[in-house]
């Protein structure tokens, strides 16, 4: 259900649209994300984005000042363009609006046009933007966004057939995305990976600071994703969406299967068999054998975790895949919530939870972390499952806090943590029943040495 | 020409101590595509303001402005946590389009009903700029409905640098000086005001109390005898601020942050500033006496308990600070902090620990700061403004830094050059100012310097085995110092 009528916001959550479109840009090959914006915008995101990967993420900005306001910040965007292009010598360039220059009415897409032309004798990189005022969605929005964006204006001739398959992953972590890449690989089947931040935002220590970091999706793999034999897209919400995956099939008929984040065993499932359905070949014995060790582990920790109590927040789509997993080993979300809005979780929950759960959860969109408190106050969770920001909660109501997604800034490691796939599915598990293991060890009077 | 791969526009910000006069671009706009280190207008007046505990903050403008300032920096409260939570509008299409002036009217009601605050504070975001919302009215109607202070802070985020933005706050916060006298009977006009300062009082503007600093401060001010009025604004309080115009002094530290509301009160009650500096050793010494000196015409007294005072905590310190001195003489030294004024005592207390500053840089420096810079610091030194990540690193690599000084954006530079890396900034989670800070800093040093994982680093593995045995040495220290 939605909150009508408004309420001010308290502890957001959800994050504003620019800062997943500069998350996208950063995942592809000599990418560097732009702003056009004022400063604030682009350097707000950076230290938000290094908190969690730990690593360098230069956005640039055309950081407008007051008559920029007042007479448009076109000048800005191409003398920052230029600025970028001299020192960073990118491939490519993803420029994302911000609130400012939507509003002021910049039309970018023409200012980009008179760049090319103005500066054509120079070696122009790819140049793609997207528009992502910040108040017009949540920071998956301008995932979405950018992934649209880059797939429209970049795929835009019908390439020669390829064994690949486009993988747009949503935002999962690194580890996430190397493990996709390795799943592909044993299906024998290249993927083109939509965006890949697992290289440029989960980097290798090396012998100097790189202006762009090595890896990303390459361009040409881009512009090659109208020859895949398919497009498999995560997020059931993006269903119901004008989305990327959708926009390969009506102009290219590349089939598209979108299926929900998969974490756990039947989203997980779902996304094998379509690549199996894409690769032509049946699932491979070692995946075969790492459900096979998911479903045992399962067992193996049923009695731990049954009837848990689970507040579960965060980006729409992770939060119907958790769901999905929580459901599936017998605990019991009781609240499921996101920021953003319009997303139909309601029904995309209830699909999920079909058959392993008995009563489905209380179901939030568009709510802020002061609703979920005060919905949580009569749920009596025993456990909260999202990313950082619900820290002050469980600590306030003393469960555990399992740290999932984005941002996870108060733990190490974040950017290597694995939720998808059987694996992923695995990892996760040993993390929840771990953390109700020790608050059951610490909460004893006596202190068990068995479990 | 060794800075030939800087952007032409980025030149006259660059500047090497003792070459040439020192002719320093600043406080000018940053250039776009050069990937600023800075923040905005915003930004500024949030971090001078956010450390008032007992005060509802609420960013109107779209969510991001407020989610990515939600508890961000280390200011601790010893009573109320208003300040940690994070509130805004949350301005969708519609209100960009028919304003945002209702939305704003029905947070405030709604938020100033939920948590009684003693004043709010309610910033003006980019958006809230271009579609000309009111504030002011606004927050007048909402004063008189709700009986406290609700206080606009002009802080449109595209109007100026973060320099503007702590104008803005403390424009915002002048509004609130005076409004309670020390004597609540007393009248509140200027000249009573004036004859109701109390002696022996001061307030501390310019510390945000950061990893309980402050408190350390003004364990200090207390012991030589003075008593603190109002702390503007770490650990800050609306009602000690309605009534710090009754305070003796004002001691002013952060070159930016505070200073012009120093200037305002001077102007509007006389209350005369000092500016001073917690931070290692000269600069807290000198800042203690400065302040006894002030007060030495009411209690000739004050000056010997503040000897007494510096020389007991220097007593404990310095033994202490000689043993890491030993492991980190001549290492070399990189900062880049917000306000320049934090760099000077750092170049100071670096010479303490035996290593050598080779560049600073600071977002916000105005050229006075920068001229002092140029003279404190050994030739050669890069002094920069308003740098960037591509221009750091080169920097780093050119002076062969080993400890960078920086917050959050500039650790990943230190760290992929292979450097050790201290955060000076407001997530900083040790205390670092005044005696005990300056050993928690030596020891942070040290402790980053020193490690040997920078051995394993690419750009440093080839580097002389006089590193491997430094850190050799210093791991035996860390071990005899745990068993102590």
């Amino acid at each position: 259900m939605s909150r009508v009528p408004y309420t001010s916001t308290t502890n957001a959550c959800k994050l504003c649209t620019p800062l997943g479109a500069a998350l996208v840009f950063k995942g592809i090959e000599g990418g560097v994300p732009f702003l056009h914006g004022s400063q604030g915008c682009a350097t707000y995101m950076r230290r938000y984005i290094i908190s969690h990967f730990r690593e360098p993420m230069d956005i640039a900005s055309s950081a407008l000042g007051e008559k920029h306001a007042v007479y448009g910040g076109g000048p800005n965007l191409k003398k920052g363009l230029l600025n970028v292009m001299k020192k960073y010598s990118p491939a490519l360039i993803g420029v994302a609006s911000t609130c400012l220059t939507e509003t002021i009415g910049d039309d970018v897409q023409m200012i980009l046009h008179e760049f090319r032309k103005e500066f054509g004798d120079l070696e122009l990189p790819e140049i793609v933007h997207c528009s992502t005022p910040s108040y017009m969605g949540t920071h998956m929005e301008g995932w979405h966004r950018a992934v649209r964006a880059i797939v429209d204006q970049m795929v835009t001739d019908k390439a020669p057939p390829a064994h690949s398959v486009n993988i747009l992953p949503s935002l999962v972590s690194p580890a996430d995305i190397r493990h996709l890449r390795e799943l592909c690989a044993t299906f024998g089947i290249a993927p083109v990976i939509l965006p890949d931040i697992s290289d440029t935002l989960d980097g290798t220590a090396k012998e100097d600071y790189e202006p762009i970091p090595e890896g990303g999706t390459p361009l040409a793999a881009i512009r090659g994703m109208s020859g895949a034999r398919a497009t498999i897209q995560f997020g059931r919400t993006l269903a119901d969406r004008d989305s990327a995956g959708e926009s390969l099939r009506r102009r290219f008929g590349v089939p598209c299967h979108t299926v929900g984040m998969p974490i756990g065993i039947r989203e997980s499932d779902a996304f094998f068999a379509a690549l199996e359905e894409a690769a032509g070949v049946p699932m491979p014995r070692e995946v075969g054998l790492e459900r096979g060790r998911l479903v045992d582990a399962m067992v193996d920790a049923h009695k731990y975790v049954f009837g848990k109590r689970v507040v579960v927040y965060g980006e729409e789509d992770l939060v119907v895949g958790l769901t999905a997993f929580l459901a599936e080993i017998g605990m019991k979300p009781v609240l499921v919530a996101t920021g953003a809005r319009n997303m139909g979780l309601e029904k995309h929950i209830a699909d999920v939870c079909a058959g392993v759960a008995g009563e489905l959860p209380e179901i939030h969109e568009g709510v802020d972390f002061h609703d979920i408190a005060e919905r949580s106050a009569t749920l009596a969770p025993d456990l909260m499952v999202g990313h950082s920001k619900g820290y002050r909660y469980a600590r306030e109501w003393n469960v555990p806090l399992i740290r999932v997604g984005f941002p996870i800034h108060d733990r190490f490691g974040g950017q290597r943590m694995l939720h998808i796939g059987y694996r992923g599915a695995l990892a996760l598990l040993d993390h929840i029943v771990n953390a109700i293991l020790e608050k059951k060890q610490e909460d004893s009077p006596v202190g068990y040495v068995y479990l | 020409m060794p800075d030939g791969d800087l952007l032409d526009e980025r030149r006259s910000q660059v500047h090497r101590t003792g070459e040439g006069p020192l002719d320093m671009a600043c406080n000018r706009e940053s250039l776009a595509g050069a990937v600023s280190q800075r923040a905005c207008v915003f930004c500024g007046s949030r971090v001078v303001l956010y450390p008032i505990a007992d005060a509802l903050h609420l960013v109107h403008g779209p969510i991001g402005c407020a989610v990515y300032t939600w508890d961000i920096r280390g200011a601790l409260s010893s009573g109320p946590e208003l300040h940690r939570l994070s509130f805004s509008t949350d301005l969708q299409e519609k209100d960009v389009i028919f304003g945002g002036e209702p939305k704003l009217t029905a947070a405030l009601d709604e938020l100033i009903d939920r948590h009684n605050p003693k004043a709010a504070f309610v910033y003006s975001t980019c958006i809230v700029g271009i579609i000309g919302d009111d504030l002011e009215a606004v927050c007048r109607k909402m004063t008189a409905t709700k009986g406290i202070p609700v206080i606009p802070v002009m802080s449109e985020g595209f109007k100026g640098n973060k320099r503007e933005g702590y104008v803005a706050a403390c424009k915002a916060m002048f509004r609130l000086v005076g409004t309670a006298s020390g004597n609540e009977a007393a009248p509140l006009e200027k000249e009573a005001v004036r004859a109701a300062v109390r002696p022996m009082t001061l307030n501390i503007l310019g510390d945000f109390n950061l990893a309980g600093e402050i408190w350390i401060i003004r364990e200090y001010f207390e012991r030589m005898g003075l008593t603190v009025i109002a702390n503007i604004t770490g650990d800050g309080r609306v009602d000690d601020i309605r009534r710090c115009h009754t305070a003796a002094l004002n001691v002013v530290q952060c070159s930016g942050a505070t200073m012009d509301l120093a200037k305002m009160m001077k102007e509007e009650y006389g209350t005369p500033f000092l500016r001073v500096s917690y931070l290692g050793i000269e600069d807290m010494a000198d800042s203690l006496y400065d302040v006894a000196e002030f007060f030495s015409k009411d209690d000739p007294d004050i000056m010997r308990r503040t000897q007494e005072l510096v020389r007991g905590e220097l007593a404990k310190l310095m033994p202490e600070l000689a043993r890491y001195r030993r492991d980190l003489q001549g290492k070399r030294v990189a900062m880049y902090v917000g306000g320049s004024f934090k760099a000077f005592s750092l170049v100071k207390a670096f010479r303490h620990l035996g290593m050598q500053v080779v560049l600073v840089g600071s977002q916000t420096g105005t050229k006075e700061d920068y001229e002092e810079l140029a003279a404190i610091t050994d030739p050669g030194t890069v002094i920069v403004d308003d740098s960037n990540p591509l221009e750091l690193s080169k920097f780093i690599k050119e002076k062969d830094v080993d400890l960078f000084v920086g917050g959050v954006k500039e650790r990943p530079i230190a760290y992929k050059l292979g450097v050790g890396f201290c955060d000076h900034n407001h997530e900083r989670k040790e205390a670092l100012e005044g005696f005990v800070g300056m050993l928690n800093f030596a020891r942070e040093v040290h402790a980053s310097a020193m490690s040997p994982v920078w051995r394993f680093v690419p750009r440093r593995e080839k580097r002389p085995a006089h590193t491997a045995q430094a850190a050799t040495a210093a791991t035996g220290q860390e071990k005899k110092e745990d068993a102590a």
